[in-house]
């Protein structure tokens, strides 16, 4: 059972949960390791990561910045809070479109699951309608790609 | 309306209590501006300004009949929601489907990939 599932949660939290057939360590390294977050964290295909700075300690910095290699990127920075080795990450983070969007406090978990890891992402946003708008504009960066097909669904759907 | 700016307005109504409580209401079926106005310790005039929100959103329809509006929920805007949040899990999912793939292959080879 590794599907994804994203709910909202009161009136300011997202909580993303996945499995993984990986230990937690695994698991962990591939979220704090920039050579390892470059090869997965790329949102929709045709994306890349050029930039991936990551000083993984409490009040460290990390930088991610994506591009599409047609001219489009963005970028998110963002402080560690607190990390346990192979168990939690905390940090907060804003994403830049270019404006800087309001801070998202981000508790990620990684708890064993049988063989393999349960990943548990609490997001918490300051307030409803940031959590609104962030669910509106693409979460987790990158979604031009799915607005397009978006668009590409909707007329065919109103077709039928 | 653009799709990304109706969505955007959609998940903005949302983000009001007394708008997802009239969208719970309705769920359950067709609705005048005084039945909804009932449970809430509000005037039917703010009840109708939220009705607006949502309408405008494209999450609620209204028809006439006789001398009242009733309104009910607007399938479509509020699939456009659904399929929107599906769309966003399924982004998600990419990411964490290369993960699976890297991770495999760490775990196979036994070696860690430090910069």
């Amino acid at each position: 059972m590794r599907r994804l599932t994203l709910k909202t949660e009161g009136d300011t939290h997202i909580i993303v949960t996945r499995n993984f057939a990986a230990p937690p360590e695994a698991v962990y390294l591939a979220h704090t390791d920039p050579a390892l977050i470059q090869k997965w964290l790329l949102g929709p295909e045709g994306w890349t990561m050029p930039v991936c700075q990551v000083d993984a300690r409490a009040g460290g910095k990390f930088r991610y910045e994506w591009t599409n290699g047609k001219g489009a990127g963005f970028h998110i920075t963002g402080e560690y809070v607190e990390l346990k080795p192979h168990t939690r990450i905390v940090h907060v983070e804003r994403m830049f479109l270019p404006d800087p969007t309001p801070d998202n406090h981000v508790e990620t978990q990684f708890a064993t699951n049988g063989s393999g890891t349960l990943m548990t992402i609490r997001m918490t946003l300051p307030d409803e309608k940031t959590r609104a708008m962030m669910l509106a504009s693409g979460m987790e960066g990158g979604m031009e790609a799915s607005y397009v097909r978006l668009e590409g669904l909707i007329p065919l759907r109103a077709a039928v | 309306m653009h799709t990304s700016s109706r969505l955007d307005a959609a998940f903005t109504a949302l983000a009001d209590p007394t708008r997802r409580a009239i969208l719970a209401r309705l769920a359950k079926g067709e609705a005048t501006v005084m039945e909804l106005a009932q449970p809430f310790k509000m005037t039917q005039p703010a009840i109708s300004r939220h009705l607006k929100v949502l309408e405008d959103a494209g999450l609620v329809l209204q028809r006439v009949d006789g001398t009242t509006r009733p309104r009910r929920l607007a399938k479509d805007g509020v699939e456009a929601m659904d399929e929107w949040l599906a769309i966003l899990r399924k982004a998600l999912e990419k990411n964490y489907d290369r993960l699976d793939a890297l991770l495999a292959d760490s775990g196979s080879h036994k070696k860690g990939e430090k910069r």
